[in-house]
């Protein structure tokens, strides 16, 4: 038992994140023609409009609520002001709002993609593989919830932050963080972490596409050879 | 044309096209040899880069003149500038996850094809074996065909459907519902490759763009993320989404056969001889103002002064010091487009009200006079027939191409007939007959010519393209450029494996810079 998590969440975190790099980097040059979003709306935009704004909406939040809630040291946010147990419960509250937005939309996206004949046809396997993955990853996040009311001292949080911080700082032990945590938030860091490693060989790649450099850029576009 | 304000212009060449309406019979060969050579592929079986409509009629996709529905083309604000209709930059990030005014593929049609094999596989039976329809896109039985390119082919579905055409607008439409009242033209339709494209503007990745040297608008496939803003811009509805690859897709104006001095698939392959292609010179710098004018109805003038007279001298100079070769220069004045466009003012662009300023032109059809049938008399006008006796009203052509204005159209109307008179008189009485061409303010060569680009149509004189320099169209003076190339190819689909990004940074090919300065507010891409 020991040595699995050593494996899952001591080296794991290092392969997933190398293969989410290296393998997103290999796709942008070797086939960029591949790289896009997939939208399938215009085989069925009833209530795609819906259930994609809610689940963009809300997993976007949710990424950047675990980007800072991970990663900010408890020391930052006590020198803000920001006591353990209130950031637990500030994070409770988010993340059950935007995880709520996020199933709505999921559970729309879901629903169409594998009851509509269209859609369904027009399906890759990762297309699909990819949805339920992220749906039942955002199950098992809203799944935590109960629990982490029940311990408002935030005390599986620290661990979580610090097994989060270690890895990414390249300090040992980050295993060992998480011996005590139980087996909902494993599986959903699992997941979490296989997420990173599938994300170059589905559409996700999209994500890296964000076109902000559109606000700033002149509607018209003339290319000389 | 001289300067006025002698500053430099920003002179570019296009290759335009001039579709001589009234010689179009509908017989669907442009679009059956385009979609042949262009879209028979798994995604775009729906996609027609060229069809043909019959009007008046919804068209293809339904309503696509429609924007109050689909939010297509630019809009005019208070402050006089113009921005994409279906939002500013910020309004079309904010709509990305889902865009409020994307067609679904059921207002194009469901693609079909028809279970053939079932013929060769039928057990013996009673009755004769069928072809069913089945959906290409999930493979299954299709009880009912509900649509299809040119599902409204010759007056085809009921008039209050058809009637639903936008160019019916300001005119009391229910008396053309009626069998002896009834009128229709064709209209073959393709990208228009405008000047200042919406679809450019929209897309939020930046992979389509204008080429500067021929002004062709393509999609660079491999940076197209599928993000669809441009399909919902386009007013034309030009811009087609594949399905199946996630890219958009559009008409490329055939440009591996324009660089080589051929005219497009569509065009040389036109039984009634009605395309004409040929190279026009305009002032970039005038394009943003020319779209941004108050009244949409001056629209068409704007852009006939977007345009520069191709034997001014001037003209000819800057042209030159702007990199345009000789041969371009030369096309521009045997340019068969601005002869009707500019000179005789006999062709007009399609729907200037969508601020897009095309570069598909069209020569408004002449139709047989109504009146005539009814009473046995012609309403004439000296020589001419009254041009608003024709059987298609002339506020539905002037809906159609220039925005409502009539007076334009009815001018190019009446030089057509005049034309007519003229070469009548000229050839069956042996008189020739000046009086009729001073009502229209032609002169005796011009009608001559007209009457031979016109009647005639010979191929030199309807295309007129210059082949495509490569020391001028690309910047790079040697074969590099060429290097590990396989010809034409969708994506990667004879990739090398390399492409522009590197993932070590910097550049893969050694070139050389491009030596004109960038100019706002267009933004020019360096040379690849």
């Amino acid at each position: 038992m020991d040595y699995l998590n050593t494996l899952l969440f001591g080296y794991y975190p290092y392969i997933a994140i190398s293969v989410f790099f290296i393998g997103s980097l290999a796709r942008y040059d070797r086939d960029q023609y591949t790289w896009r979003t997939g939208s399938s709306q215009f085989l069925r935009a009833k209530e795609l409009r819906l259930g994609s704004n809610l689940f963009h909406i809300g997993i976007l939040l949710l990424f950047v609520g675990h980007f800072v809630g991970l990663l900010t040291p408890p020391a930052v946010y006590h020198a803000l002001g920001l006591s353990t147990s209130a950031k637990q419960i500030l994070a409770v509250i988010a993340g059950g709002v935007f995880g709520g937005v996020c199933l709505k939309g999921i559970i729309i996206l879901i629903r169409r993609r594998l009851t509509d004949a269209r859609i369904r046809a027009t399906s890759s396997r990762m297309d699909i593989f990819i949805l339920l993955l992220i749906g039942v990853q955002l199950v098992l996040g809203l799944l935590t919830l109960p629990i982490s009311l029940y311990h408002y001292d935030g005390a599986n949080m620290l661990l979580l932050a610090e097994w989060a911080q270690r890895i990414v700082t390249f300090r040992g032990g980050a295993a060992d963080q998480l011996s005590e945590i139980g087996f909902i938030f494993k599986l959903h860091l699992f997941l979490g972490q296989t997420l990173f490693l599938v994300f170059p060989f589905s559409r996700l790649v999209h994500v890296w596409s964000v076109p902000l450099g559109y606000v700033t850029r002149p509607y018209q576009v003339v290319r000389r050879r | 044309m001289t300067n006025p304000s002698k500053r430099p212009r920003n002179i570019r060449a296009q290759i335009g096209m001039v579709l001589n309406l009234d010689k179009c019979i509908g017989c669907h060969t442009c679009s059956i040899t385009c979609k042949n050579v262009w879209t028979s592929r798994k995604g775009v079986e729906y996609a027609w880069f060229n069809n043909v409509e019959t009007k008046p009629g919804v068209g293809f996709p339904q309503q696509w003149e429609n924007q109050d529905k689909w939010n297509g083309g630019w809009v005019r604000k208070i402050n006089g500038k113009i921005e994409p209709r279906q939002g500013n930059k910020r309004q079309i990030l904010r709509n990305i996850f889902g865009n409020p005014d994307l067609p679904e593929i059921d207002d194009y049609y469901e693609p079909f094809d028809f279970d053939y094999q079932h013929l060769h596989t039928a057990k013996e039976s009673k009755n004769p074996p069928t072809a069913r329809p089945y959906s290409v896109i999930t493979g299954e039985r299709m009880e009912k065909i509900e649509g299809g390119p040119n599902w409204e082919e010759i007056l085809g579905t009921e008039f209050s459907s058809r009637s639903r055409d936008t160019n019916f607008d300001n005119i009391q439409k229910d008396m053309y519902g009626e069998f002896e009242n009834t009128f229709m033209m064709y209209l073959p339709r393709l990208c228009e490759h405008c000047l200042n494209p919406t679809c450019v503007a929209a897309c939020p990745s930046g992979s389509i763009y204008k080429r500067e040297e021929d002004g062709i608008v393509l999609i660079d496939q491999d940076k197209c993320r599928g993000w669809r803003m441009c399909v919902s811009a386009c007013p034309y509805k030009k811009i087609y989404y594949n399905w199946e690859t996630g890219k958009s897709e559009k008409c490329t104006f055939c440009y591996p056969r324009i660089e080589a001095g051929e005219p497009t698939v569509c065009s040389e392959t036109c039984v009634g001889r009605i395309r004409y292609l040929g190279v026009l010179l305009y002032d970039a710098d005038r394009i943003e103002a020319a779209a941004s004018c108050e009244n949409e109805q001056d629209l068409y003038q704007q852009q006939l002064d977007v345009f520069l007279d191709p034997f001014d001298e001037t003209v000819i100079a800057e042209a030159r010091a702007a990199g345009i070769p000789e041969s371009w220069l030369t096309a521009a004045q045997e340019s068969p487009v601005y002869k009707m466009a500019i000179d005789w003012k006999v062709a007009f662009p399609l729907h200037p009200e969508f601020r897009t300023l095309p570069m598909v032109w069209y020569v408004p059809p002449l139709s047989p006079i109504q009146s005539a049938a009814e009473n046995d008399q012609i309403g004439m006008d000296g020589d001419i027939p009254d041009v608003r006796s024709l059987r298609i009203p002339v506020q539905y052509l002037a809906n159609l191409l220039t925005a409502g204005k009539e007076e334009p159209v009815l001018l190019g109307l009446e030089r057509m007939l005049a034309m007519r008179a003229y070469m009548r008189s000229l050839t069956v009485d042996d008189v020739v007959n000046t009086e009729v061409l001073e009502r229209v303010g032609l002169t005796q060569l011009q009608v001559e010519e007209m009457y031979r680009y016109m009647a005639i149509a010979n191929y030199e004189d309807r295309f007129v393209i210059p082949s495509s320099h490569r020391e001028y169209a690309s910047s790079t003076f040697d074969a590099y450029g060429e290097q590990g190339g396989c010809g034409f190819s969708f994506g990667s689909g004879c990739s090398t494996g390399s492409n522009d990004a590197n993932l070590f940074g910097g550049n893969k090919k050694p070139q050389r810079s491009g030596g004109i300065p960038i100019k706002i507010p267009i933004k020019v891409e360096p040379a690849k």
